[in-house]
């Protein structure tokens, strides 16, 4: 077998951005099982005998609440999420499905949710929240993070279920089953790539906010772990150990879903291109 | 069992027409086979009778029931697709049993239903597989036990067997030949296909751009063509249309030229006057019959295709009208060369200027 060049050149450009992407991680992880000095002195160098300590994650645990900023933004994103792909699912079902007035419409005001970003609505967000008394509450965050999800999540769950063959939903409703039973054991199941899909470009960016978490729930008890780890980062003082450790302990599950998930990453965004 | 009829049914998307005025009975345990080019709106008739599309006019009864506004798994009816349309994600036992469990049949009545309908398909070794590991041939013996296992009044097939190859289609025609004869259900097979429909039907609805062209039996449709549709359709190769003219009509019979000829024909009272233009049409099988009462035709060979049990001969007539003729396998014919048809007066087809059969009836 021959290598062609541009394989090579395509592997290389790979490998870089490879490298680029995962090097921060790398250098999160490797550091945050070093000592302060080690840190400055050598800051790509890998822990070893005499500069590995985990003071950092000692401090972290004595003195913050890091098991609830935990919990709290675990229950943001999984609240979140399966807000998004349930509500998302069944109103791309509806709109690919059903003809109905202001089908298209509706379709064309969620585009505009992908274009705009919801960033640019935060002192109305923030307006609305303060009157419905709803600030500094996690419900405030789900409900902004399902509204920024959702016109993705409706646009590629859209896209899938338009390739499910209509002779399956036809086969079907001559069987007797019900439209919502449709949706839940053929439709489903059927798309569940998509969802996978669609759960990563969700759980992301939810999990790292740290931008709504800042100015809707700011308050004790209610801190996310992006806000959470803040408080190692002073004006004068940084504590690098304990950010680092943080910042590894936050890496861990988002990690963990991707990989389980990435499998069928790869098929759902290649499904559509090749049969 | 039951029986269905639909009383002007017509189907419009928007402003386009589909189908108009449809009047049709189809009698219980009838094999009906909706036959007509892409597009004629048979498909389309199918889905209307299995409830998955509305109509914008018109009646359908299935039994004695008005089923107009009943949603498909009410009409007691089971469809077949031609894409199969089996779940993917259920292997053949749960594709087969997925209907019944919310027709409310109990798991042992169903249970016995599926297995009995895996036995008559030979379908039992394979129940634990999912459709992606079945052959086309096996998918489509599923999508057809899914359909047996709901226990319908009316079956509905929608082209069941474009997606099989050859070999594979002769077989499965046959063995839902034998269903039919089995069950003893009423069954609607809609297909584009002439010869499953002369080979499957009790009755063929041929039907060409949203109208019925003629409803009979299938001998009756290739002997009786009402018209000129009919005629081309059903047969093969199709039947040769030669331009031709009245000479003249007396007590029942006419006199008419074509190709060069003359033939003497019964036809109808109110048929046709001297100086008509008519189509004459014959089939590619009976211009070699010849006999007594025979006409001849002569002409130039463009082509000849050998088929070993027969040929066709493809032949220029000095009228310039291009003829097809169905000669014997060992026929000397040869490309360049002249060749003559002997054609039987009875077997000429005549239609009018509009179209339509001037022949009277005969079967």
């Amino acid at each position: 077998m021959t290598i062609r060049p541009g394989r090579i050149a395509v592997h290389i450009a790979l490998i870089l951005y490879t490298v680029l992407a995962l090097g921060p991680i790398f250098l999160i992880l490797i550091n945050a099982f070093k000592t302060r000095r080690a840190i400055f002195a050598d800051p790509l160098g890998l822990p070893n005998g005499q500069t590995w300590t985990t003071i950092g994650f000692d401090r972290v645990f004595a003195n913050s609440d890091f098991g609830l900023y935990f919990f709290n933004s675990l229950t943001v994103t999984v609240v979140s999420l399966v807000l998004i792909v349930l509500i998302g699912a069944m109103a791309a079902w509806a709109l690919t499905e059903y003809r109905f007035r202001g089908n298209t419409l509706l379709s064309l005001y969620l585009a505009i949710g992908i274009m705009v970003p919801i960033r640019l609505g935060s002192v109305s967000i923030l307006r609305m929240m303060v009157e419905l008394n709803l600030v500094n509450t996690l419900t405030a965050l789900i409900l902004v993070y399902v509204a920024q999800g959702l016109p993705l999540a409706i646009l590629i769950l859209g896209e899938f279920i338009q390739q499910i063959p209509k002779d399956l939903r036809d086969a079907a409703r001559c069987d007797g089953v019900s439209e919502y039973r449709i949706f839940f054991s053929i439709i489903l199941p059927l798309i569940s790539p998509a969802i996978a899909t669609v759960a990563v470009f969700t759980m992301v960016p939810v999990w790292n906010d740290l931008w709504f978490p800042l100015i809707l729930a700011p308050g004790d008890g209610k801190q996310t772990i992006t806000l959470g780890v803040q408080q190692f980062i002073g004006q004068y003082v940084t504590d690098w150990n304990a950010v680092l450790a943080s910042l590894t302990l936050a890496i861990a599950p988002v990690l963990v879903l991707y990989l389980l998930f990435s499998r069928y990453l790869v098929r759902g965004l290649t499904a559509g291109a090749v049969k | 069992m039951a029986d269905v009829s639909l009383h002007g049914v017509a189907k419009s998307f928007g402003a386009t027409e589909i189908l108009r005025d449809i009047n049709l009975s189809v009698d219980d345990g009838e094999f009906v086979v909706f036959v007509g080019p892409s597009g004629c709106g048979k498909s389309t008739l199918l889905r209307i009778i299995a409830g998955l599309e509305t109509v914008s006019g018109g009646e359908i009864r299935i039994g004695s029931q008005r089923v107009n506004e009943l949603p498909p798994a009410d009409r007691k009816i089971a469809m077949v697709f031609q894409s199969y349309a089996l779940y993917p994600h259920m292997n053949v036992y749960k594709n087969m049993a997925f209907g019944l469990k919310f027709a409310k049949t109990d798991k042992a009545e169903a249970d016995r239903r599926v297995r009995q309908a895996a036995e008559i398909l030979k379908l039992t070794p394979l129940l634990d597989r999912k459709p992606r590991e079945l052959s086309g041939g096996q998918r489509q013996r599923v999508a057809i036990g899914r359909a047996i296992v709901r226990n319908p009044s009316v079956f509905l097939f929608d082209e069941p067997l474009s997606n099989l190859d050859a070999a594979l289609r002769v077989n499965t025609r046959l063995e839902i030949a034998k269903l039919h004869r089995d069950l003893g259900a009423t069954m609607i097979y809609v297909t584009h296909d002439q010869v499953e429909a002369m080979t499957l039907a009790s009755k063929i609805v041929v039907l060409n751009q949203g109208r019925i062209e003629q409803v009979g039996a299938p001998l009756e449709l290739y002997r009786s063509p009402r018209n000129l549709f009919v005629a081309g359709f059903i047969g093969s190769p199709r039947m040769n249309f030669i331009k031709g003219q009245v000479l003249r009509v007396s007590e029942g019979q006419a006199i008419i030229a074509f190709a060069g000829t003359e033939a003497t024909l019964d036809v109808r009272p109110d048929g046709v006057k001297p100086g008509d233009h008519v189509t004459v049409g014959i089939r590619p099988e009976h211009m070699e019959v010849g006999g007594a009462d025979s006409t001849s035709l002569r002409g130039t060979i463009d082509a000849v295709e050998q088929l070993g049990e027969s040929s066709y001969v493809y032949m220029r007539l000095a009228s310039g009208d291009d003829v097809i003729v169905r000669a014997p396998g060992e026929t000397e014919a040869s490309p360049g060369g002249t060749y003559t048809a002997h054609v039987p007066t009875r077997a000429l087809h005549v239609f009018d200027a509009a179209g339509l059969s001037v022949l009277p009836e005969r079967f």
